[in-house]
């Protein structure tokens, strides 16, 4: 089965791209990321500021399961153009990420179905390398905890 | 790596698909061997190319969890601006 969605990384390049096709009109996939009300829900984050608009900004706030802040990201609109592209920088706060710039192409398919290409690029190879890890270190922290537990279990 | 995807090649087949001279695509094979993406294989005289399966599916691996994270952010959000849709 091909999959919906596809993350492309060139191996020693210092970008990505992520792309993915929706089953929703364009101006719906593009309303998903520019208020605040529906970004809050698919990317399961606290907004605290989100002005959609040429130099607007934006900041985030994301908690763990036990309300504590987790993460705090910012960033610049730098070019906004409704239901086709939006060019934004975004920054973990406190993580050594760096700034990374990321480029939104919103494509209509049909009248009903909308494309997005997401672009990312890095200050270096080593940066982007690191987010990539991210979720694949995470899974393993994962397991380990569970196999500490259930290890403990048998003490 | 598309070429040797499907089939054995030797070197000189594999450099005729390509515009760069043949000791840089001999190089490449070089590497990609040592890095065991690609398995040599001797058949008489000559030494024919292959993808190693095994270790190419763990690069792939590697990136996975990551297309994995957002791949539930889409299919959430796709959830969400569709129960949006309805609504109106």
């Amino acid at each position: 089965m091909e999959q919906k969605t596809k993350v492309s990384a060139e191996d020693g390049q210092h970008d990505l791209v992520i792309t993915r096709e929706f089953d929703l009109p364009v101006d719906l996939l593009f309303k998903a990321y520019t208020e605040a009300e529906f970004l809050e829900q698919w990317m399961g984050t606290k907004v605290l500021r989100l002005e959609s608009k040429k130099h607007g900004s934006y900041q985030f706030e994301t908690s763990d399961g036990k309300g504590n802040v987790a993460f705090k990201a910012s960033g610049v609109i730098h070019e906004f153009n409704p239901n086709q592209k939006i060019t934004k920088t975004f920054e973990m706060e406190g993580m050594p990420f760096g700034v990374q710039l990321e480029v939104y192409e919103f494509v209509q398919l049909t009248p009903d179905t909308s494309k997005l290409n997401m672009h990312v690029i890095y200050e270096s190879v080593a940066q982007r390398d690191q987010v990539l890890k991210l979720p694949f270190a995470q899974g393993i922290n994962m397991a380990h905890n569970r196999m500490q537990e259930i290890l403990n279990k048998l003490k | 790596m598309l070429l040797v995807a499907s089939q054995a090649l030797t070197a000189g087949a594999i450099a005729a698909n390509f515009d760069t001279a043949r000791p840089t695509v001999s190089k490449h094979l070089q590497i990609l061997t040592e890095c065991e993406l690609l398995e040599q294989k001797q058949t008489g005289r000559e030494i024919y190319y292959q993808i190693n399966a095994k270790n190419m599916k763990q690069v792939a691996d590697f990136i996975e969890p990551f297309r994995q994270m957002w791949d539930d952010r889409f299919n959430k959000l796709e959830d969400i601006m569709k129960a949006h849709q309805s609504k109106k």
